[in-house]
């Protein structure tokens, strides 16, 4: 039991150090991509690093709401973390804590604060960047709730450890037409939670057309820090429940010893890195969509993740 | 040929049918016709994929003769001659006029998938998955072409849209009956030409007489 808990801890810190990393990988191969040179990839470290060693400052208006906020934000992904398999496919000791809807609940409390924090600094800006946000999540809302519960009709489970091995239990499985479905609308989903192209500009700088950044332009200092860490830790996570639960969990560490976790420490970067690339390609090649045409987006995915279910429900 | 064997081919056809399916909801919700144009073609391409395979599956030579037909007829020829024939009206970067919003289009084309299923059940009920999948997908891509022709108020999306259909028709098809002869697809693949052919020349009029091809603006008769 101790060991579990000790690989449940070095999951949290996996996903606390390269969270940054492929953050900021990201942004690199998509400036390369753009035959831009494009920020280091420990950029995201560094602006973390520099923000940690300067004041914070606090708006005049402000309550308590604004000043907890950040810690929340950042508690949300790594409890999500010890509810998901990250290194290895077996389940953890926090694992049976909650589902996957817990998780789901978990990262909304984290928007939920952010969005008070938002309306809290009473800058313009940052209440419509709220409830811009919100209208993404209460659009983004219904497709999570069908992609969980196609998982739970299919694999019988909404237990992320148990979900994945049904994947690959049979390669029939694997080659669902459900399980192609549901890939397809959580990728649009995690497009539109981490508040990427065809939805939003992430490293735009006009407050006007941001819809997820400017709920956090008044922080600064170490709060500011603390988004940043955990704006990268969501992006983390959501990407791991992609590739380990909902695509395969290959490369996840089978074994109990701890050479073979740290093994699989690579592995899963290496997957994550590939559903980064696609993430890179997709983010270059469209444009950012009207504000009114998120919807159509996201109901896209809604439509898709209902026909999943639809195509495993009358297959039978 | 390929280092497949029939049965990951039986496996791999439901996942072609996954993403059949995914195509088709993607015509319904695109706006631009070049958009369209490229989803007719990355459809014929899924159906030349289920047809191979299935023909892997029942070692039959008909189907890899549909799947060559498929990508020179629907693959090529097609749109090599809109390119030519329409090329100013495909390529306009403008937006289809609709007569319903997308949103609610996407929850039309879900509900007719659901019913091609439910309609489609007690005539595969003891077929093999295959059958299930294919004769099911086809027969909802099928009705979603329909609807996209009803939808639609453009005479160029009209036609994707009912290709889209014949694809779906198509799909179909190639489970059903594995072994029709290949004069049979021969001449179905000719009529779909002749049909782009047809409908390509009758647009072009059209556009020439009105000076654009909003067909679902053309409802009133002019006398003299």
């Amino acid at each position: 039991m101790i060991q579990k808990i000790g690989f449940n801890v070095l999951q949290v810190i996996t996903v606390m150090l390269l969270a940054p990393l492929l953050k900021g990988i990201l942004n690199r191969w998509k400036e390369r991509l753009q035959s831009k040179r494009g920020p280091s990839i420990f950029q995201t470290y560094f602006d973390i690093w520099k923000l940690f060693h300067k004041d914070q400052v606090f708006p005049e208006t402000s309550t308590w709401i604004f000043r907890i906020t950040p810690y929340i934000v950042f508690a949300a992904p790594i409890f999500v973390t010890l509810l998901i398999p990250v290194l290895t496919s077996y389940p953890l000791f926090f694992a049976f804590m909650g589902d996957m809807v817990g998780g789901g609940f978990v990262l909304a409390l984290a928007g939920f604060f952010a969005t008070l924090a938002a309306v809290d600094t009473s800058n313009p800006y940052g209440a419509m960047g709220a409830s811009r946000t919100r209208m993404v999540s209460f659009l983004a809302e219904p497709v999570f709730m069908m992609v969980f519960f196609t998982v739970a009709f299919v694999a019988g489970s909404t237990i992320p450890y148990i979900v994945q091995q049904y994947w690959v239990e049979s390669l029939s499985n694997f080659f669902e037409p459900s399980h192609v479905l549901i890939i397809v609308a959580f990728f649009m989903l995690i497009i539109a939670e981490t508040g990427s192209i065809p939805v939003d500009n992430p490293s735009g700088h006009f407050e006007l057309a941001m819809i997820d950044e400017s709920k956090s332009l008044e922080y600064s200092g170490s709060g500011a820090a603390l988004m940043k860490w955990a704006g990268s830790m969501k992006l983390f996570v959501l990407l791991s429940i992609f590739c380990n639960v909902l695509v395969s969990p290959w490369g996840l560490a089978s074994g109990q010893s701890f050479g073979e976790v740290l093994i699989a420490v690579p592995l899963v970067f290496c997957k994550l890195l590939a559903v980064v690339t696609l993430l890179v390609i997709v983010e270059s090649s469209f444009s950012k969509l009207r504000l009114f045409r998120i919807s159509e987006f996201l109901s896209v995915a809604f439509i898709i993740s209902i026909a999943a279910v639809l195509t495993k429900l009358l297959e039978l | 040929m390929f280092m497949l064997d029939p049965v990951l081919a039986r496996h791999l056809n439901p996942l072609v049918g996954g993403l059949f399916l995914l195509v088709t909801f993607g015509l319904i919700a695109t706006r631009q016709v070049l958009a369209a144009v490229r989803i007719f073609i990355l459809q014929s391409l899924l159906l030349s994929f289920s047809a191979a395979l299935l023909g892997l599956v029942n070692n039959s030579f008909h189907l890899y003769a549909v799947a060559v037909i498929t990508v020179a007829t629907k693959v090529l020829l097609i749109p090599l001659f809109l390119r030519g024939r329409l090329g100013a009206d495909m390529h306009a970067r403008r937006e289809v006029t609709l007569s319903v919003g997308i949103p609610s289009s996407l929850l039309a084309a879900l509900a007719l998938t659901g019913f091609a299923y439910v309609i489609m059940e007690p005539l595969v009920q003891s077929a093999d998955t295959d059958i299930i999948v294919n004769a099911s997908v086809g027969t909802a891509v099928l009705l979603i072409g329909a609807y996209a022709i009803v939808v639609r108020r453009e005479a160029l999306p009209q036609l994707m849209a009912l290709l889209a259909m014949e694809n779906g028709a198509f799909f179909a098809g190639i489970s059903i009956a594995p072994d029709l002869p290949m004069i049979a697809e021969l001449a179905a693949a000719f009529d779909v030409v002749i049909i782009v052919v047809v409908l390509g020349l009758l647009t072009k009029k059209i556009d020439e007489r009105v000076g654009h091809t909003t067909v679902g603006d053309l409802d009133e008769l002019k006398e003299g």
